[in-house]
């Protein structure tokens, strides 16, 4: 079996319940419960809303209890596998590994914040059933390990998206819903294409029909190669790309930003994007490794284009949310990078970033939402001063600034420092490129806040109210996090690692590539610190 | 205790000032002024106690031993990648905490005074501890990594001070241009820090002295990236246009950061890697002629400057380029030596300077200034031994430093780069006696604005001096005990500081230079070259003073012109305007740079890319239109369609079998 894989380990007979499928489905089942509130208790809608996402949020912390930390499991845990449509092969399986754990964590953690920011939304009861079915389809996602499940959560997720945006969004949400809407279906289309053909091909061989990602990336690896491996790690890459998204994919991200409400634009970068990133790392690259390697120099200039591009325009955004978006570009950017420099640090710093991007963005399309909440625009040219009329926002906002940037101490500083450092051991001129980047962060958002937040505040927005207590509830768990993760990231990183080795020893295996080895560190003359 | 338990508990030395900073922020309101500056202050003076127990500590061990990091956890760790959160306590640093925080506790006393009023008064001293903590990390990291997290996090705090009267739209953008432009530099090293950790396999210090078989070109590139980080940091040419404009934060933080401590960080970090410049073959050319032609540059664009605090800015900027010029040349203790003698002596300029500002009600333009010594004798004293400091006035402290750089750089067979120091130090006599003439001595220049030609040469945009300053009413006036007193600390330090590293070896009066025992440049100095060329030094600085008193006796020409700059004719537009260096940038970022990023934003992606998308997808409807006849509601036609698809299938199966 391959190192990829692992031994599955059957915990689900140690806990005795299937806690994976539990977590898929107790949002969902939140939604039905809300179903059968009356429209005229908004109230108990929304505590429905808290509850069950707080309770989903709690089983997540349970989930990263129960993950065996050991280095030498690197393969699925808290496996279960069921019958589902059996004629189709398609099984109700669930897993979750290094790679997984943590997007999981994060979905559960941003849905209580993004309801808890929407407390003032108009018709809660379909909110609060949309954001709950979303739950559920965005969590489905990442656990499930059958390559049919996988797709038909994929697909799920946009119904709720598309429903979020062009309810409850801004002036031109239906636009940005149906571009955000059939953009995605166009790529997923690609990838419906590019899993048909490797289960059929798979079963032409062994004359048995299977989704399951285990037995494909098994099959796949060893015996899809040379062209047609290709083009099929193509099909996969552009169902991702457009996820991601990669440029020249990117342009849906921007309009749906802008015109989503604020929980969904806090779902849709915290989450919703990693899902392509996810499916890289899941799929594209276990499945095809050789095609992942020969095409890795055109996945890495995507990414430094990303990063570069992404930025230079974020900062020619006259929108301060649009910013934010085009940032989001180029933050994916450095997660590609580092993925597609298949090494430790590199995978490593992006599967961090893509935590941390959740993190940071999220916190920043809050405050950008309460921005929009108390002067009705999101126009960078409307706002002046906000930060001497709004202290303790300003402050926050700042804050969320730098951790954006990346600045050591907060957790973006640990992810695009591995990604770039990982990235330089195989792709040296890339980094060089990308490592732009981290001065264009600081130009486009250090300019943004230098225009909406600093000067002397005029008549519209002297009387701007500063932060309330339910506001600061939201962005403080995202801010203290990353900055937790920015100076002790160990944790995240200890659980990562076994899947990560994983994943590129099973490149190897089954390509040509060789990961780089870095020199032993020298041992300094004799040990003088009693530290050591 | 033992010495190594002690030193173990280094982390205590920036955990004061973080912990400052934390309170500050989150109750600083509640604590009000003036308490919140009194904490901040104490938990500075608690850390300078600590760093000196460290310092007794640390030579208390046998010389080969002074060595020791401290137990800490695992920050960072990916496959053989490891990053760990510990505190190295080696002479260098522990020489660097020792002036950090005691610079650092006289400017936070200083800053308690000056800051009266200030509506965010603990917001200030909040920043101003966390931005100590930061340095403090940046000098006792164990590893590049740990250095980096301390160099952004003064990065940081330089942003939020420099902008901290944010109402100022100028000071806004200050800080912008000063995060960036030092942003500029961390793209370097970070580079560099990628390159290390791939030839050496850790970032750790403790590598340094056990490092691998290297090629020249990797060491080169390893020291060259770490200077373009340091040339950020340390505002060297041609990343040195954010110093100037950091003047726009309160005076304490011009003291605190652009001239005692941030900007010696970059000095600090090609001194701790020194051994990539040992090995390299050019990067130590490199090195110390941008530091010479800096130092060059900045003293001549001193002389034609009419702000008080930018006179100093661009003396800081001067007087860093002749660390490099040492670093470059190898004589790193000398770099080291400087450092600490220009952070005394700068400290005291710019608390002066502020003290001046302070008195005068916000005046910072030093034409509508003069006769002060009257009216503020002891920042008027004061203000002059930081003068003869700067100057190289035998025996202040200056004197020592700058000679021991420029003997090395002769020693060491670079003439030319002597040449261009010695120039230098010529002309810093003449603008630091400029200076001070005019603000000191003279005709009382602010009591009419008669002696005063509107704007006139001073053409510099960015330049915020307060045209017309409300002083008519009230005199200039001393300022309060809690300003003078660090003046009077500095200027003390000012004198004797020169003399812990005197440059008698054979009686071991090179007290430093034994301490840090950093690698020297090989050649022999006799004590009779040594002599000659400190008695050029001097002269030069006697010279520079004597001019300088000469063309400026009487102040200003009675038409309100400046007798030395006018003599300058049309090379004082020049100098006034830094050789057009940030202007010029400044054109090419709003004209080309703008021109392309909008280029990008609005043809490539707006009207390209996504014009490309919204062609498609009208494409398609339009198909989809066409296609709409196809479905006519007739039986008929629809099954001719299945027919002929039909048909169409299973010739393509038949093909298929075939093969």
């Amino acid at each position: 079996m391959s190192p990829l894989l692992g031994e599955v380990i059957p915990v689900t007979s140690k806990l005795g319940y299937p806690l994976l499928t539990f977590l898929v489905f107790l949002p969902a089942m939140g939604a039905v419960v809300a179903m059968f509130v009356p429209a005229r208790r908004p109230e108990l809608t929304r505590a429905v809303g808290y509850v069950t996402s707080v309770a989903t949020f709690g089983m997540a912390l349970f989930l990263l209890t129960q993950f065996d930390t050991n280095p030498l499991k690197p393969g699925f845990q808290l496996f279960e596998d069921h019958s589902w449509i059996g004629a189709l092969g398609v099984r109700w399986t669930l897993g979750v590994d290094g790679i997984s754990l943590f997007m999981v964590a994060l979905s559960a953690l941003l849905f209580p914040v993004a309801l808890l920011a929407s407390a003032n939304i108009s018709k809660p009861k379909s909110f609060t059933i949309w954001m709950l079915l979303l739950e559920s389809a965005m969590i489905g996602v990442f656990l499930a390990l059958d390559a049919m499940v996988f797709f038909i959560f994929f697909e799920f997720v946009l119904v709720p998206m598309y429903f979020l945006i062009a309810g409850w969004g801004h002036d031109n949400r239906r636009y940005a819903a149906m571009k955000f809407f059939l953009f995605t279906m166009a790529g997923s289309a690609f990838l419906f294409a590019g899993i048909l053909s490797v289960a059929f091909m798979r079963q032409h061989s062994t004359h048995v029909l299977t989704f399951d990602v285990r037995a494909l990336t098994d099959w796949a690896a060893a015996h899809i190669h040379g062209g047609t491996a290709k083009v099929l790690f193509v099909a996969f890459a552009v169902g991702f790309a457009v996820k991601v998204p990669l440029f020249p994919f990117h342009t849906w991200l921007p309009d749906a930003h802008t015109d989503a409400p604020t929980a969904g634009s806090v779902v849709l970068a915290g989450v919703m994007l990693k899902i392509g990133a996810y499916g890289f790392l899941r799929f594209a690259i276990p499945f095809f490794p050789q095609a992942a390697v020969d095409l890795a120099p055109l996945l890495l200039v995507l990414a430094v284009v990303g990063i570069t591009y992404g930025a230079i325009v974020a900062a020619m955004q006259p929108n301060l949310k649009r910013i934010i978006a085009y940032s989001s570009v180029a933050h994916l950017g450095f997660v590609v990078l580092g993925v597609f420099a298949l090494t430790n640090q590199g995978i490593s710093g992006g599967l961090f970033t893509m935590l941390s991007h959740g993190l940071t963005t999220g916190a920043l399309f809050l405050l950008v939402g309460m921005l929009y909440d108390r002067r009705h625009t999101y126009e960078l040219s409307e706002f002046r001063g906000i930060w001497k009329v709004a202290p303790v926002f300003g402050g926050l906002f700042v804050a969320a600034t730098f951790a954006s940037i990346g600045l050591p101490g907060f957790s973006g500083f640990v992810g695009e420092f591995l990604s770039l450092l990982g990235a330089f051991l195989t792709s040296r001129w890339y980094v060089v490129v990308a490592s732009t980047g981290v001065i264009l962060a600081a130009v486009y958002l250090l300019w943004a806040v230098q225009r909406a937040f600093t000067g002397e505040p005029d008549d519209a927005n002297r009387a701007t109210p500063d932060i309330g207590a339910r506001e600061i509830v939201t962005v403080l768990p995202l801010l203290g996090l990353s900055l937790f993760l920015g100076f002790y990231p160990k944790p995240v990183l200890d659980r990562l690692q076994p899947s990560v080795e994983a994943l590129i020893h099973h490149v190897e295996l089954n390509s040509d590539y060789k990961a780089p080895t870095v020199p032993p560190a020298p041992v300094a003359a004799p040990e003088q610190g009693t530290g050591k | 205790m033992s010495a190594r338990n002690l030193l173990d508990l280094a982390w205590v030395i920036p955990a004061l000032p973080a912990l400052g900073a934390v309170v500050l922020l989150l109750v600083g309101k509640r604590i009000g002024e003036p308490k919140a500056g009194w904490l901040a202050t104490a938990l500075m003076a608690l850390s300078f106690v600590a760093s000196v127990v460290a310092f007794f500590a640390l030579r208390s061990l046998p010389p080969d031993a002074r060595s020791n990091v401290s137990q800490g956890f695992t920050w960072i760790q990916a496959g053989t990648f490891r990053v760990n959160f510990r505190f190295l306590v080696d002479p260098l640093s522990s020489t660097m905490t020792l002036f950090v925080t005691g610079v650092g506790t006289l400017i936070h006393l200083y800053a308690v005074g000056y800051m009266h009023g200030d509506e965010r008064f603990s917001r200030f001293f909040a920043y101003m501890n966390l931005f100590a903590a930061s340095m403090l990390v940046l000098v006792l990291g164990s590893s590049f990594l740990l250095t980096f997290m301390g160099w952004e996090g003064v990065g940081l705090c330089s942003y939020l001070l420099i902008s901290f009267w944010f109402e100022r739209n100028s000071a806004a953008v200050a800080g912008k241009k000063a995060f960036i432009t030092n942003r500029v530099g961390d793209f370097g090293f970070m580079l560099a820090m990628f390159l290390i950790f791939q030839k050496v396999g850790t970032l750790d210090y403790s590598a340094l002295g056990a490092l691998p078989k290297l090629p020249q070109s990797a060491v080169t590139a390893i020291a060259l990236l770490l200077f373009l980080g340091a040339m950020g940091k340390s505002a060297q040419l041609p990343l040195h246009i954010w110093l100037p404009d950091a003047m726009e934060g309160p005076t304490p933080v011009s003291a605190l950061i652009h001239a005692a401590t941030m900007v010696t960080a970059g000095v600090f970090l090609l001194v701790r890697a020194h051994v990539f410049f040992d090995l390299s073959n050019h990067a130590g050319t490199v090195v110390a002629w941008v530091g010479a032609i800096t130092a060059l540059y900045a003293a001549t664009v001193a002389l034609a400057q009419n702000d008080i605090k930018r006179v100093l800015a661009y003396s800081t900027i001067s007087q860093l380029g002749y660390m490099f010029l040492a670093v470059g040349v190898g004589a790193y203790s000398a770099a080291i030596f400087h450092m600490i003698t220009h952070a005394f002596f700068k400290a005291l300029l710019f608390l002066g300077a502020g003290s001046v500002i302070h008195g005068m009600h916000d005046e910072q333009d030093m034409r509508r200034m003069g006769g002060l010594r009257k009216y503020m004798p002891i920042t008027a004293g004061t203000f002059i031994v930081g003068w003869l400091a700067i100057a190289g006035i035998f025996p202040f402290a200056g004197f020592w430093s700058k000679d021991e750089i420029l003997a090395k750089a002769w020693v060491s067979h670079s003439y030319a780069l002597w040449a261009v120091g010695a120039a230098g130090a010529l002309i810093t006599a003449f603008y630091m006696t400029r200076q001070v003439w005019l603000v000191f001595y003279g005709p009382e220049r602010w009591r009419d604005d008669a002696g005063l030609v509107q704007g006139s040469g001073d053409a510099h945009e960015g330049d915020e001096v307060n045209v017309g300053g409300a002083h008519g009413g009230s005199a200039p006036h001393e300022s309060p005990w809690t300003m003078y007193l660090p003046l009077v600390a500095l200027a003390l330090l000012s004198v004797a500081g020169g003399f812990i590293d005197l440059p008698f070896t054979n009686q071991k009066l090179n007290v430093l230079d034994r301490w840090l025992e950093l690698p020297e440049p090989t050649t022999v100095s006799h004590f009779s070259t040594g002599l000659v060329l400190s008695t050029v030094a001097l002269v030069l600085g006697v010279v520079g003073i004597l001019v300088g008193v000469a063309v400026y006796r009487n102040g200003l020409r009675r038409d309100g012109t400046d007798p030395g700059v006018e003599r300058l004719g049309g090379f004082a537009g020049v100098l006034q305007n830094a050789y057009y260096l940030d202007a010029g940038l400044a054109r090419f970022v709003s004209g080309p740079v703008t021109a392309f990023a909008r280029f990008l934003s609005d043809g490539v992606d707006r009207a390209g890319i996504d014009g490309a998308v919204n062609g498609i997808a009208a494409g398609a409807r339009a198909g989809g239109g066409t296609l709409r006849r196809v479905q006519t509601g007739l039986v008929r036609n629809y099954a001719l369609g299945i027919a002929l698809g039909t048909v169409l299938l299973l010739l393509y199966v038949a093909t298929r079998v075939s093969f």
